[in-house]
């Protein structure tokens, strides 16, 4: 399995990716460049937490028409995978890789501190060994992950199973109130109607460390592996 | 002919604006109880070099839909005189 992370102009969590899954999961990863084309034969693409282009005119709206982009969409529409995280989930939304939209925090604060998600179920590479039972501490660390979908997106996205996490307090309890940043549903995480592209406000990087004193995000990536490692 | 376009773009009305309501809320504190509701947007203005006016316009309406707003959480309206 080849990894490629994607750089953007203002990507800042790039480093950190590129660490975790090279000296943390021991997995192959190369950096591709946002002016190249060529996704360099990677299995499995991330767009990582950031703000690409400053943030100009809406969160990963300017990034969505960066020469890779193109490559980008044409490997997911060939089932190839796609994780965004933080900025990188906003690119997949402006990109229409991933439903819905992520807007202004609630109370119209950046938000950076840890908090809880839960998977919805496992039927999914991010969410195929994690507890659903379970809370996960996770950071966070936007200003813009008001996640918002019409209603009708957000039935039939859940019909499909494609809400993958929500956010929910330190007893995994889901509350209407308890979202940090007003999310529509809780959601804190996407796919794809076809499984292939995943999107995150949380930062499961930023907590895959025994030195960074939370591991708890490893389990997500420890998912994806051993959801390819079966199909391979 | 060169034309100019004058584009506003606003969040849905069924979305929650913070912005806007942080705004409305700084008014009510300035006195003016009388200011029911506040939302803020985007005004964009552009130069375009188009063969004629509707020809102007069928690019603003693509560089709208296409980059300048998202129709899942934003409207947009524009006008195109000639620059």
């Amino acid at each position: 399995m080849k990894f490629g992370v994607v750089i953007f102009p203002g990507s800042n969590c790039d480093e950190d990716m590129v660490h975790v899954l090279q000296d943390v999961m021991k997995q192959q990863v190369v950096k591709l460049w946002h002016k190249d084309t060529n996704l360099q034969g990677c299995d499995f693409i991330v767009l990582p937490g950031g703000f690409s282009y400053g943030d100009y005119l809406r969160s990963g709206a300017i990034a969505r028409f960066s020469p890779i982009m193109k490559s980008v969409i044409e490997h997911a529409a060939l089932g190839g995978y796609v994780l965004g995280i933080c900025n990188g989930f906003q690119i997949l939304t402006e990109s229409g890789l991933l439903p819905g939209a992520l807007l202004r925090n609630k109370d119209q604060k950046f938000v950076c501190k840890n908090i809880h998600i839960k998977a919805v179920h496992n039927n999914s590479l991010l969410t195929a060994t994690l507890d659903t039972t379970k809370p996960m501490k996770i950071p966070i660390a936007h200003a813009e992950g008001r996640y918002f979908a019409a209603e009708k997106v957000l039935n039939e996205m859940d019909r499909n199973g494609q809400i993958l996490f929500h956010y929910c307090d330190e007893n995994g309890v889901v509350h209407e109130d308890h979202t940090l940043n007003g999310s529509i549903r809780n959601i804190a995480g996407v796919m794809n109607d076809q499984r292939n592209v995943f999107g995150m406000m949380p930062h499961p990087e930023r907590a895959a460390e025994e030195a960074l004193g939370n591991v708890e995000g490893k389990a997500i990536f420890e998912s994806i592996l051993s959801m390819i490692a079966t199909k391979d | 002919m060169k034309y100019k376009a004058e584009i506003d773009i606003m969040p849905l009305k069924e979305i929650l604006d913070p912005q806007g309501k942080a705004v409305k809320l700084g008014l009510k504190n300035l006195g003016l109880p009388e200011i029911l509701d506040a939302r803020i947007g985007k005004h964009i203005t552009l130069e375009i070099e188009a063969e004629n006016k509707g020809a102007a316009e069928e690019k603003v309406a693509f560089a709208c839909k296409k980059l300048l707003a998202n129709l899942i959480m934003e409207d947009f309206k524009y006008k195109v005189t000639e620059a």
